[in-house]
């Protein structure tokens, strides 16, 4: 088991191990990807309420759970760095930080669009509207933090500390916006409260989800890769594969 | 199929302007942040040659250069 | 200084053998006799919530039911930003002329003593807002049977905000130009706390039962207790060594 971890801790191994399994979820990735849009796009059938505006769900949907999953993610991996002073986990919570803004952004986006013909305005304080925005924020801390640091390992500790305070907080504070928005609640009807969904509406959608899924561990190994070009730029076996790569 | 032609399809039934832009941009931020990844492997693999090349002409120099 | 003890020898400096308990009060009073001698920076958060609490009504009107409406949020909303105005300047002053470091290589726990600074600001920060509450309260129209709630809920929140605000302050203190980092890294985690704290003002202004309220600030207050001196301490090992 230690055995295990410390392989995978050292980045020259994990860029071997990478670039093997990074081929077949940048596949899995596409695939689901691109079915998932045509039967989404064109042939599931349009919302009896929303009609085809419902649409927007397939693109919404997967973007929050990535937008929850990666601060999951990054928290994990900063515990990791953490405690065990690997250094792959805390490039994997570098790259990671971007990419789970830019979800979060792509969430609050498609929810405003959609809040046009639905509820006639394109913000309302709805509670999960609210809580994204607030993860937008913390995201944009961890970030800012990472950046404040003059070096690279005091930012990657207190990008991971705060990462991991953050994560504790999410439920908290999805609890109590919740609980206020059930307080303060106004006259609209939510997005996924819907008891039935026939298949051929929620087929697209887990497959959509999957394939975003699949899509943030592809991008998070390639760019984790990148990551350790750069910082083990000093290494004999990087700059071997330098040469060898014409 | 839920549409008759290419062009009902591209109305949306007439949530078009909706539907698009939300898919737009993320389909643009998904292709962006591949492109984005490939153009950093591209540019961190070339840094990494200008250098070896640098370090063959004056292996001497390598502690210098470790430095920055 | 273990042999100090089986050896019995008179030792020409006298170490404190307390332990915990000693260093805690020392601690303590140290941190009390300083914050008290540099009055300004205990009354600036004070003047700070009273100021924005007198450019509300000039903003929006002086309709005292509306106000009375809003004041909950205003009152707590600027409570926050006036404890927030205050964390810059709780380990600065430490970091500086380096006691910081003296703290971190003291044999007792780091939390432990964390903790104990965190109950001095909060004693000096957030006990006097909650205090003063009550006046503003009235100057905004708010009912008198809400004022003991507001500066209860105040003085339950106000530790959680000392507690988890301490985190930010310990993680950016090490950065020269902190302070706005520092609020993006804490706002969005006072948030439940302004939500309840908020809501148990709100309540009484209606009317209705508050326990509820004061039993979740309670419960976030122990949750902050119990998990955010860890935190503490590992982001100023963090911020002086880097």
């Amino acid at each position: 088991m230690w055995a295990f971890i410390h392989k995978l801790g050292s980045p020259k191994w994990f860029y071997g191990i990478s670039a093997r399994l990074m081929p077949w979820f940048w596949a899995a990735a596409t695939l689901l990807i691109l079915a998932g849009t045509i039967w989404g796009l064109a042939f599931a059938p349009a919302d009896y309420q929303q009609g085809n505006s419902f649409r927007i769900i397939y693109v919404h949907v997967p973007a929050a759970f990535l937008a929850q999953s990666i601060f999951v993610g990054m928290a994990s991996a900063g515990l990791v760095f953490m405690v065990w002073k690997i250094k792959v986990a805390d490039m994997a919570a570098a790259v990671m930080a971007p990419l789970g803004a830019a979800m979060t952004f792509v969430a609050l986006f498609s929810g405003g669009v959609w809040g046009i013909p639905t509820w006639g305005t394109w913000w309302i304080w709805d509670a999960r509207l609210t809580s994204m925005l607030i993860l937008l924020f913390l995201y944009v801390g961890v970030i800012a933090l990472r950046g404040a640091f003059a070096s690279r390992d005091s930012g990657s500790r207190a990008a991971s500390v705060l990462a991991m305070v953050g994560v504790i907080n999410i439920p908290i504070i999805k609890y109590s916006v919740d609980w206020w928005y059930t307080l303060h609640q106004p006259a609209s009807f939510t997005i996924t409260s819907r008891p039935t969904m026939p298949l051929e509406m929620w087929a697209p959608l887990l497959m959509m989800v999957l394939g975003f899924y699949c899509f943030f561990i592809a991008l998070t190994l390639m760019r984790t890769r990148n990551e350790i070009l750069r910082r083990e730029s000093g290494k004999r076996w990087v700059q071997a594969l330098a040469e060898e790569s014409v | 199929m839920a549409f008759e032609s290419l062009s009902d399809f591209l109305a949306m039934g007439g949530h078009a302007p909706y539907v698009w832009t939300a898919w737009g941009l993320t389909a643009a931020l998904l292709v962006g942040s591949v492109l984005h990844a490939r153009a950093e492997r591209r540019q961190l693999l070339r840094e990494l040659k200008r250098r070896a090349r640098r370090e063959r002409q004056a292996p001497r120099n390598t502690d210098i250069e470790e430095g920055a | 200084m273990s042999s100090s003890d089986t050896l019995d020898q008179p030792l020409t400096v006298v170490e404190p053998r307390g332990g915990l308990g000693v260093a805690l009060v020392a601690t303590l009073r140290r941190d009390l006799t300083l914050m008290l001698r540099r009055r300004s920076e205990v009354m600036n958060p004070l003047v700070f919530f009273a100021l924005v609490i007198t450019l509300f009504p000039l903003g929006l009107s002086p309709d005292p039911r509306l106000l009375a409406t809003v004041a909950p949020g205003l009152l707590w909303v600027a409570a926050l930003l006036a404890t927030l105005l205050s964390l810059d300047s709780l380990f600065r002053a430490d970091f500086e002329d380096g006691s910081l470091e003296q703290l971190l290589l003291a044999p007792q726990p780091l939390a432990a003593m964390v903790l104990a600074k965190v109950v001095v600001h909060w004693l000096l920060t957030g006990l006097p807002l909650a205090l003063m509450a009550p006046v503003l309260g009235l100057m905004l129209g708010l009912p008198a049977g809400s004022h003991l709630i507001l500066m209860l809920a105040l003085a339950l929140g106000s530790a959680s905000l000392s507690l988890v605000g301490a985190i930010g302050a310990a993680l950016t203190v090490g950065l020269a130009r902190g302070g706005v980092l520092l609020s993006l890294l804490v706002l969005p985690l006072y948030i439940p706390v302004l939500i309840f704290g908020a809501g148990a003002v709100q309540a009484a202004l209606l009317g209705d039962g508050v326990g509820a309220h004061l039993a979740i600030l309670g419960a976030l207050l122990a949750l902050a207790v119990m998990l955010s001196p860890w935190a503490i301490a590992a982001a100023l090992r963090i911020s002086v060594n880097g």
